[in-house]
């Protein structure tokens, strides 16, 4: 068995809504325990809808907020960033990137400074190394030398994510993390990230913990699935297992509620649509 | 005669460096009781063309067309005041953003009413029992209550099911659907289709469907209209689309779908355009900043 990269057990995740005027303080358990190992080189996949947890679960996974109980591990360190700083080493392990590529551009920045911040950030190297860093990222992710010195505006919405790709994967991590990142693109735009992704990640030997709430997206590119309904992870296992035998009846109720894009299930609604 | 008949339809936006051509001689014809559907990527013109049909488009925009007439009626021969009296009744839409389509100033209850008022001048009680009808039709619990709710109250999927009630309080012959389910989640989106396709038979309306997404054509539409940049690629009823698509655009739009994937990478656009078509498919040349 190979490495495993990240590692929760039992996390937990309370927020506290404070009581005011015309409320009653209460706690809300975005997340309630949930576990997960993923191992060097494949996808998790995080499925749910809005409002389930999946997004608190990624922060936690990031290294953005604390969980409330339960532990992570990445590569088989724990972490607990409510105790102990965080190390630029730790940061440089785990990246993420967000799911508007719109928002998540700094539009005063040019490209090359938004690829180099975190060098900057996080390590002592001279600028022209980074510069060097910064141009061999640009290429890696479909882009050329004449984007250096554009601003975020004058790219489209598949180009900023590869920007913002290129930009979580300049402290080479072992670990990215992908919140929705094509749910905001195209169809044919987002059929070129996904292989942007598959192609990094066979590359750079990257695991990626992928959320989505889209089950076609889901199934192309996951190893393993998880499925996250009221802060719990109602379903777990590989891909095939949960594609072809689901268990939990929420798993069962978000398949049947994809629409399907096939000549049989075409045919079959229109001829119940005659009938009717 | 078809209900909506559009003949060369060509919108225009006046920009700084000069006109932008939104919608380039699109023509189209949706009859009584059939759902239409009108597919493309953003910026393929979809929506404008309907918002030219619906005339909410801005000042800004040119909207010329050979015909463009709704029940026989010419649509761009139309004073404003007449256009009013035809939109939101006989033609009525409904948006992506059901949050952002209604004002958080007024209680649900209020602007479903607003409707009512405005085009069949019903009194105060049986707008307050249509309105209550209506809410039942669109599969919100205890209407009685959440005439009174504000839309901050309400789940995205509910906001968007009193916007079909809205849409619905006049009986509309035709309805247009801007990508009604793309800001929620399957689950609710499913309801919301389905919703959709009953009134819609139940009603015996017109839909056009306005989607980015290929499954929701194949759930819904009788007919297809595939848009790219403006001009329209291809149309034809729903299962040839998908059995045997003609133009390389929607060959490349099917073959995109994650679920249609055969081997480890997913076809791009660029696999099937030809390269004068892959030529303007490209972005208006980017300008360098100044160093």
């Amino acid at each position: 068995m190979s490495e495993i990269i990240v590692e929760g057990r039992n996390i937990v995740r309370d927020y506290h809504v404070r009581g005011g005027v015309f409320g009653k303080a209460r706690t809300i358990h975005a997340v309630k325990g949930v576990s997960f190992k993923v191992e060097k080189g494949k996808t998790l996949a995080i499925v749910g809808e809005s409002g389930c947890g999946k997004s608190t679960l990624a922060r936690i996974i990031t290294l953005i907020d604390e969980a409330t109980a339960g532990e992570l591990l990445i590569e088989g360190q724990k972490v607990d960033i409510a105790r102990q700083r965080l190390t630029p080493e730790l940061r440089r392990k785990v990246q993420i990137v967000f799911q508007n590529p719109y928002g998540s551009l700094n539009p005063r920045q040019k490209i090359g400074d938004v690829l180099q911040e975190p060098l900057i950030i996080n390590t002592d190297k001279g600028a022209e190394e980074r510069r060097e860093l910064a141009m061999r990222m640009l290429k890696k992710v479909g882009l050329g030398h004449e984007h250096f010195n554009r601003y975020p505006h004058m790219f489209s919405g598949g180009q900023r994510q590869r920007i913002a790709i290129a930009r979580a994967l300049m402290l080479n991590p072992s670990l990215l993390v992908l919140d929705e990142p094509v749910s905001a693109l195209d169809l044919s735009v987002q059929a070129q990230v996904l292989n942007l992704l598959a192609d990094l990640q066979e590359e750079f030997g990257l695991t990626y913990v992928f959320i989505s709430h889209d089950l076609s997206v889901v199934r192309y590119i996951a190893d393993e699935v998880m499925v996250m309904y009221f802060g719990e992870a109602v379903e777990y296992g590989s891909r095939d297992e949960v594609f072809s035998n689901p268990q939990h009846s929420y798993t069962k109720t978000l398949f049947a509620a994809t629409p399907r894009a096939d000549v049989e299930s075409i045919r079959a609604r229109l001829a119940r649509r005659r009938a009717a | 005669m078809p209900l909506l008949e559009i003949e060369n339809l060509v919108v225009e936006f006046q920009t700084a460096s000069g006109p932008f051509r939104a919608v380039d001689g699109v023509s189209l014809a949706v009859s009584e009781r059939e759902v239409l559907a009108i597919v493309g990527e953003s910026g393929s013109g979809k929506s404008v063309s309907m918002l030219a049909v619906m005339g909410l488009l801005p000042w800004t925009a040119k909207v010329s067309a050979d015909k463009m007439t709704f029940q026989g009626r010419d649509l761009l021969a139309l004073s404003p005041a007449q256009r009013r009296e035809i939109i939101g009744k006989d033609m009525a839409m409904i948006f992506q953003e059901p949050m952002a389509s209604l004002n958080p100033c007024f209680t649900v209850g209020f602007q479903i009413e607003e409707v009512l008022k405005e085009h069949l001048g019903l009194d105060r009680k049986a707008r307050r029992a249509r309105a209550n009808e209506l809410l039942r039709l669109v599969g919100i619990p205890d209407p009685e209550q959440r005439l009174s709710s504000y839309p901050h109250q309400m789940s995205g999927g509910q906001c968007q099911r009193v916007m079909i009630a809205v849409a619905l309080a006049c009986n509309p012959k035709l309805l247009i659907a801007d990508e009604p389910t793309t800001a929620l989640d399957v689950t609710i989106q499913k309801q919301i289709l389905d919703l959709l396709m009953r009134l819609q038979a139940e009603h015996g309306m017109a839909l056009i469907m306005i989607t980015h997404n290929m499954g929701v054509v194949a759930e819904t539409a009788d007919r297809v209209i595939v848009q790219y940049k403006g001009r329209k690629m291809e149309e034809a009823d729903v299962l040839s689309l998908f059995e045997n698509p003609k133009s390389n655009y929607t060959r490349a739009l099917l073959s995109a779908l994650p679920e249609n994937a055969t081997g480890d990478r997913l076809p791009t656009i660029g696999d099937f355009m030809i390269e004068a078509e892959a030529a303007t498919a490209v972005k208006t040349p980017i300008m360098e900043p100044p160093v």
